[in-house]
């Protein structure tokens, strides 16, 4: 409580009912220019499928509309404001340069089916992105049409099942460590695999001997997360790779912690045959409240045959064209050709920072993991002590015994003027603690963060209620979830 | 690095508060032989100037001061300016999933919205925020029919996007989901009657899409009948979202997969779009995605969180009903924002400008050529078949900076000549007419060559 002001203060914020509660009769925030050809007659060209109503949709004025999102904006939290430690989440600044160059009109207005004579700029920002990515993951080749991380981890594996079909047998299941992201074993299940689970051992890491014997010819590929979600590197990586390939399994490579690695370390050194990258996450694309992401997909030559089309080749005339005929892709996972406008600002971040840029990254994040682990060690339990990399995942097991669990001391941190880290996840240990500050805060900010969840420890044993109760300080307090989810109410509806 | 907030001192005392010597002890959990010891091998470290610059240069060569007559699933229609001046503030931009209700209010209620919006202009109870983009929300849409149903077999129809149908065909491969497809009729639309034959009683649902790939309005009524008749659901694909300000929503579809771009998406050569799937309240706990409800906090006080996350991959892993987890909510912001500009009354006015741009154009390009399909009612795009490939006619238009309709020939082979030609609302009267121009221009020189052929022979 004593260091609750240091961050944060209140302040006044505005109400705001729902659009609809505004919405009257006759006023607009549009206008169209004049028509320059003859009004159409809807019910002469439409007949029967002319619609004469648009419900309750509502009627505003451009002003209201402003005030109505800005106000709604100061109820959210952001990296603009403040630090935002979501483990596995990478919430790093997203630089604006990025929104910039992603509306330069001919690349904002740009048709996917315009020809490609005069789309060869789109083509070259595909091109000079797949040649980083690649350099950067240490892999041969690249697809960047996934729009997500999960969709890229669906394409991966159709990959897998494609080349393993190659060789007349798909195979049967996918071994997931028990700390992996919920995705990974939600994706199996699309691409009818059968999902298994790998224990970890004692350091954290997966449990070699587990992997020995749960390995078989039935096994289509493992699904590593590495550094895993404890954000410790998986040190027998060389030799997981190897009883996999022993058995000719893949290794697939989840990358959402390829912060802790860019121009440290590149999987394809160490027998990544495939992985997704998450552009939203490592490469500065913003979150957006959920998206949109860029989930592209890095693999070895032998999967090289199977990617999606189409894809990006050199014409014999040094023209790049799209290149369709490709009869042993696994065909389209999306319409077009991705995420195209995350690909430009993933390009920019990449330029913004070169070789020695995106190196420093690199160790600022680990760099800031290691400090606040070091800052809040004996504070909170550490479940495994393991060298920590990117981020770092404590448990709520000493604040337990006064009834404080992970999800109240996130809820408190908030009054603190912080968002929330990962709670309760990753599933191996109980009461999470899952934090990963990226590169982006400065150490006073850290410091500030340190002596946060230090304070709420010591709030958790002078009066831990206040904890229980939280957050104090915004505009609603703990909402309910249960009542919301028995009796969904998902629309607003006009007073009948 | 401008990005990073250290000065040297900062990271020297922060490694001494650590107790390491150096950034390698960092690193050191990585085995050596892993470590990269060189610089990647990637563009050096650029000026915000140069990158500015740099993506200026592409543009350029990037159809920059083009106009077009392209629309098949992406359409360009005019983006209020408040789209991104609202977008862009940090609160929007830079948040993360609101998994945190207390924090995320602004996000949650304006997804509520959303939802709320889509519900009112499809004529359904329940719609999700978000799907990556059309194709993959008609593939979730179908994969959710068959877990509804319990039948695998799915009838998709032709006159559906062909690259909606291929990603489509790319999710069902794996999961034992046989499809068929079904033609379209002169009129364009839907054989109703080889859908009649095509349809059993292991059928999960019929995929169609209205208004279809060729601007056709399909007979949905008709479609819904026989797919219901024989216990199926139906799926429709509306991929042109403005077409809802005046065509009439298909409230007899069971589940609707709708692409969003429409409303104030940049065509962005492709995407990021917003996918959306919406459906009646009695299917909800199938439907992939996020979606928000309304509850109350400790006070009473109204508020919103993320809710029936039982369907989750987060919760259920394996058995979640889809593997989505990051969508396209700043997108779905966007269509939000657009959607309450326009309104009840501009969404139609606006429709209606894109109804009578199309009308104006079929008619003057059918004084030269053949409109396609010219019979069924049809929205802002039609289908012209010339007598010379629609590739050289386009080729002549883009040396006048107009890039012509989209060329049927890799979807649609039988079609011959044929071409899918859009207009929106900024489509320019004098556009229309000089694009019509060229069309009629290749009309007569290809009848005065037979001509000339006609009286070699004679002679």
């Amino acid at each position: 409580m004593k260091h609750m002001t240091r961050k944060a203060t209140r302040h006044v914020s505005q109400n705001e009912g729902l659009i609809f509660e505004k919405s009257s009769l006759g006023k607009a925030a549009w206008k169209l220019p004049p028509l320059d050809v003859p009004a159409a007659d809807a019910t002469k060209l439409l007949g029967a499928w002319e619609r004469r109503d648009l419900g309750a949709m509502p009627e505003v004025s451009e002003i209201e509309i402003i005030r109505h999102f800005t106000r709604l904006s100061t109820w959210n939290y952001a990296i603009d404001l403040g630090m935002y430690p979501l483990g596995s989440c990478t919430m790093k600044y997203n630089p604006r340069v990025n929104e910039a160059v992603a509306r330069v009109e001919g690349i904002a207005n740009a048709h996917p089916y315009q020809p490609e004579e005069i789309s060869q700029g789109a083509l070259r920002i595909i091109k000079t992105l797949s040649e980083c990515l690649i350099e950067i993951t240490g892999m041969d080749a690249i697809t960047l049409q996934p729009a997500a991380g999960a969709h890229g981890e669906m394409t991966g594996l159709l990959m897998v099942r494609a080349y393993h079909q190659s060789k007349g047998n798909a195979r049967k299941k996918i071994l997931i460590p028990d700390s992996a992201h919920g995705t990974n074993p939600a994706t199996a299940a699309m691409v009818s695999y059968a999902v298994e689970n790998l224990k970890s051992d004692s350091r954290g890491m997966v449990d070699i001997a587990s992997l020995e014997a749960q390995m078989n010819e039935d096994v289509a590929a493992l699904m590593l997360t590495n550094p895993n979600t404890l954000g410790v590197f998986e040190q027998d990586i060389h030799k997981i790779s190897e009883i996999l390939h022993a058995k000719g399994g893949l290794l697939y490579m989840d990358g959402a912690n390829m912060n802790a690695l860019v121009g440290k370390a590149r999987p394809g050194d160490f027998g990544v045959d495939v992985m997704h990258l998450n552009l939203h996450k490592t490469f500065s694309t913003p979150h957006g409240g959920g998206g949109p992401g860029s989930g592209p997909v890095a693999i070895k030559k032998i999967l090289e045959p199977f990617l999606p089309t189409p894809v990006v080749v050199r014409r014999a005339d040094g023209a790049l064209a799209f290149e369709y005929n490709r009869p042993q892709s696994i065909g389209r996972v999306r319409a077009f050709y991705g995420n195209f406008g995350m690909f430009v600002r993933a390009l920019a971040y990449i330029q913004a920072n070169g070789p020695d840029g995106l190196r420093q990254t690199t160790e600022d994040a680990v760099l800031n993991a290691n400090y606040i682990r070091k800052g809040l060690e004996g504070t909170y339990d550490l479940p495994y002590s393991t060298p920590t990399m990117h981020e770092v995942v404590f448990s709520d097991k000493l604040q337990a015994k006064k009834g404080v669990r992970t999800m109240d001391i996130a809820k408190r941190l908030i009054d603190y003027g912080f968002h929330p880290y990962t709670t309760a996840f990753p599933l191996i240990v109980p009461g999470a603690l899952m934090i990963e500050p990226t590169e982006s805060e400065p150490k006073e900010e850290l410091d500030l963060f340190i002596e946060a969840m230090k304070s709420i420890a010591e709030e958790v044993e002078e009066d831990p209620q206040t904890v229980l109760d939280a957050p104090h300080s915004t505009r609603v307090s703990r909402l309910d979830e249960t009542a919301a989810a028995r009796k969904p109410v998902l629309r607003w509806k006009p007073a009948s | 690095m401008r990005y990073l907030p250290k000065s040297p001192a900062d990271r020297e005392a922060m490694l001494k508060a650590i107790g390491f010597r150096s950034v390698d002890d960092l690193f050191a959990p990585i085995p050596a032989e892993y470590r990269l010891a060189r610089d990647l091998n990637i563009p050096r470290q650029m000026a915000e100037s140069e990158i500015v610059d740099y993506f200026r240069q592409r543009s350029r060569e990037n159809g920059d001061g083009y106009t077009s007559f392209l629309g098949a699933g992406v359409y360009f229609h005019y983006r209020p300016v408040i789209i991104d001046s609202l977008i862009s503030r940090g609160e929007f931009l830079t948040a993360y999933t609101p998994y945190q209700a207390e924090i995320s209010q602004g996000t949650l209620q304006s997804i509520f919205e959303f939802q709320t919006m889509i519900c009112e202009l499809t004529g359904m109870e329940v719609a999700n925020a978000s799907m990556y983009d059309g194709s993959t929300a008609a593939a979730e849409a179908v994969m959710m029919a068959v877990r509804l149903t319990g039948r695998r077999r799915v009838v998709v129809a032709r006159s559906l996007h062909p690259e909606y149908r291929e990603v489509l065909t790319t999710y069902a491969t794996h999961q034992g989901m046989p499809l068929s497809l079904v033609g379209f009729g002169d009129d364009g639309r839907v054989n109703r009657r080889e859908l009649e034959s095509s349809i059993s009683a292991e059928t999960a649902c019929v995929l169609i899409q209205s208004p279809n790939f060729f601007g056709a309005i399909e007979d949905v009524d008709a479609i819904a009948e026989i797919t219901h008749k024989n216990g199926a659901m139906l799926v429709v694909s509306i991929a042109e979202a403005v077409s809802l300000g005046i065509v009439e929503p298909p409230r007899q579809a069971d589940v609707i997969a709708m692409e969003a771009q429409s409303f104030g998406v940049p065509m962005g050569f492709g995407g990021p779009y917003c996918g959306v799937i919406a459906t009646h309240e009695k299917n909800v706990r199938q439907m992939p995605g996020r979606l928000v409800g309304q509850t109350t906090d400790k006070q009473g006080k109204r508020g919103f969180v993320l809710t029936l996350a039982t369907r989750e991959q987060h919760i259920r892993r394996e058995k979640a009903t889809s593997n989505i987890c990051t969508n396209q909510a700043l997108v779905a912001l966007m269509v939000n924002i657009f959607m309450t500009v326009y309104g009840k009354v501009g969404l139609k006015e606006l429709a209606k400008q894109n109804l009578a741009k199309a009308a104006y154009a079929a008619a003057q390009f059918a004084k030269h050529s053949k409109i396609l399909f010219g019979g069924s009612p049809r929205f802002n795009e039609f289908v012209v078949q010339t007598s010379e490939d629609p590739r050289a006619i386009n080729s002549r238009l883009l040396g006048h900076k107009i890039v012509g309709g989209l060329p049927l020939e890799k979807f649609y082979p039988e079609l011959g000549n044929a071409a899918l030609w859009c207009c929106t609302e900024l489509t320019t009267r004098s556009t229309i007419d000089t694009a019509a121009g060229f069309v009629a221009e290749s009309e007569r020189s290809v009848r005065s060559g037979k001509e000339v052929g006609l009286q070699e022979v004679t002679r």
